[in-house]
């Protein structure tokens, strides 16, 4: 069996952006980029099936700028076997990587695809669930717990009241939730073992993929900021605050 | 120009989120319907035929929407889709499932967790844990929407819309519900609670964070909360987690306790109306959000607070 991994470059986690002076985006000069955490943590699940024995291989997939392939080599460090990297500098919004992914999954016949839940930079919570549409495949979204067995999926998910488990036939698209698994730090050796893997490059219109975005982005501001208010003395005075100052409770 | 609203329910009732998207659907302005699929959900559909604004209630009962699978639902949402300008969920775990899985079927863009309504075309989103607000216009002839509950003000009831019976669409049966583990509590829910009393990693253990925060939340009437670093731990369940990618929630009143502030936790509650953070670090991040530090052990701290507020 074979699993895609699709892995986003964003802005690292710990990264506190800035919205630009002019409304016309965050500045993203000079800020560290990573791996999207819920990606790494897809990319842990499905080196862990091979691992397993269940599945024989695991390609990564990058859609973006060339700088996309620094994240397939991560991938690739953690165990993936091969990256595929659809390169192009335009904006792409979740539908239109969803359609490149269904391009890839035509050509490669993946039975599984393990996707991250969200992106931490447009936390659209899209994707996984548009290439599953495209394909006409079950769907198994904010995935806590998956078994792969018998030609199906059997996936815990979080929802909001709890959680729920659901029997999917393959092939199937899963996306990750934060408690799936702990990724684990590549070693070295890995490193460079991952440097000599093949890395293949399309581009969109190879996959005749038209990518032009639906949504016109026509502002980005700040949100309006929190000032630190005061610090209480002790519970006493907490109190008092809580019930004659804010009167909430 | 009319509204399709997805309404969340568990077939007995309503979920509060579906009060709020109505509220979206009617600042976009247009006729209102409202599509309840479920299995024997009549009475879910009857609370949407009562709230204000909203012209049709659509009702497809049927046993292979039980289990609200995305599949399933997609289908039908697709079938009845014809004539609307827009098709709203709320931006839960339901509504996050569904709606990207509808739009890409109409081949159109999803606009994720919309926290305002500029026109019938352009919404403002937050993006990157809520550190920057997108306002986006959509190209596309249908706008797939999720909404963010807490930004909409739920609509009220007394009205009585006119309830349809729909045709199911066909079971795809791609999907199949095993087991569904709802956590039972006798407190408010955390989307919809006015006092939110959460805990993080400096509660220490499953059995502190209960022994500590249950008596506190139980004299304020308060939902429980927790940072994912409580969750992960296992103090709590998942369904607990505030933040970038658990609940987002806005309380009058958030109560962060042992919480450090991190910024996919604030990018949860940074909009509450009050928050108040106890925590021993005097230089932890979540104090420069806070309208009331307290600089103090919460071993101390919060026992006495409950005792205090009883
Ligand atoms: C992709 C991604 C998504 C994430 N999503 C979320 C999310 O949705 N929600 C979320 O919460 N986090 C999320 N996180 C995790 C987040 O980055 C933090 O790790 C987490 O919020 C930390 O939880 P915490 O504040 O409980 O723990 P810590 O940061 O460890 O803070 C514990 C605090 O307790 C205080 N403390 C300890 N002992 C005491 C005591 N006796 N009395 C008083 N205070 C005490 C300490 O001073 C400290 O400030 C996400 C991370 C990633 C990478
Ligand atoms: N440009 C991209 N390249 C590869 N994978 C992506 C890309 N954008 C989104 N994804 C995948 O889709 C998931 C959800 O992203 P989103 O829908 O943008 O929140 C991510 O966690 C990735 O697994």
């Amino acid at each position: 069996m074979k699993i895609l991994v699709p892995v986003k470059r964003v802005v690292d986690y710990n990264v506190k952006v800035r919205v630009k002076a002019d409304g016309s985006g965050v500045d993203l000069a000079n800020v560290k980029m990573s791996m999207n955490p819920f990606d790494e943590i897809a990319v842990e699940e499905a080196v862990r099936l091979k691992e397993a024995g269940i599945a024989t291989e695991v390609v990564a997939v990058s859609c973006g700028v060339a700088a996309c392939q620094e994240t397939l080599r991560t991938a690739m460090a953690i165990g993936a076997d091969r990256g595929i990297l659809v390169e192009t500098d335009a904006d792409l919004q979740p539908l239109a990587v969803a359609k490149l992914l269904k391009a890839l999954c035509d050509k490669e016949q993946p039975q599984l695809v393990i996707c991250g839940k969200q992106a931490i930079d447009d936390d659209a919570n899209q994707t996984g669930q548009m290439l599953a549409a495209l394909q006409n495949w079950p769907q198994a979204t904010f995935a806590s717990k998956v078994v792969i067995a018998d030609g199906k999926a059997t996936v815990t998910r979080e929802i909001d009241g709890g959680l729920e488990t659901l029997a999917i036939s393959l092939p199937a698209v899963v996306s990750t939730d934060l408690r799936l698994n702990e990724p684990r730090y590549a070693t070295l050796p890995n490193i460079m073992k991952a440097k000599k893997k093949p890395l293949d490059t399309v581009k969109p219109a190879d996959l005749g993929v038209d990518v032009t975005p639906r949504l016109t982005t026509l502002k980005v501001s700040e949100p309006a900021k929190r000032s630190a208010g005061v610090r209480v003395a002790d519970v006493a005075d907490l109190v008092n605050k809580l019930k004659n100052e804010a009167k909430v409770i | 120009m009319a509204i399709l609203v997805i309404a969340e329910h568990d077939n007995a009732a309503l979920k509060a989120a579906t009060l709020n998207t109505v509220a979206a659907a009617q600042k976009i302005g247009g006729d209102i319907h409202v599509l309840v699929a479920g299995a024997d959900c009549a009475a879910a559909a009857q609370q949407a035929a009562q709230l204000q604004g909203v012209a049709t209630v659509k009702v497809a009962d049927a046993a292979h929407y039980a289990a609200q699978t995305a599949e399933n639902l997609t289908a039908l949402v697709i079938a009845q889709a014809a004539g609307y300008s827009h098709i709203l969920a709320p931006a839960t775990t339901f509504g996050k499932n569904l709606a990207p899985r509808v739009a890409a079927l109409l081949d159109v863009a999803q606009i994720s967790e919309i926290t305002a309504v500029e026109s019938a075309d352009t919404f403002v989103r937050p993006i990157y844990a809520g550190n920057a607000l997108a306002t986006v216009k959509s190209a596309d002839a249908v706008k797939v929407i999720t909404v963010r509950t807490t930004a909409f003000d739920a609509i009220g009831t007394g009205g009585s819309a006119p309830v349809e019976a729909i045709a199911p669409a066909a079971d795809t049966a791609q999907s199949q519900l095993q087991n569904r583990e709802l956590t039972k509590s006798e407190r408010p829910e955390l989307g919809a609670a006015k006092i939110i009393v959460s805990g993080g990693r400096g509660l220490g253990s499953g059995e502190n964070y209960h022994q500590l925060l249950e008596p506190l939340a139980d004299k304020l009437g308060a939902a429980l909360g927790a940072s994912r670093a409580a969750v992960d731990a296992g103090f709590v369940p998942n369904d607990y987690q505030v933040g970038q990618t658990g609940k987002i929630v806005a309380p009058q009143l958030y109560l962060a306790i042992g919480i450090s502030g991190a910024i996919q936790h604030l990018a949860g509650m940074k909009d509450s109306k009050v928050i108040v953070a106890i925590n021993k670090d005097p230089d932890a991040p979540i104090f420069q959000i806070a309208d009331y530090g307290l600089v103090a052990d919460l071993f101390e701290a919060v026992p006495q607070l409950a005792a205090a507020v009883g």
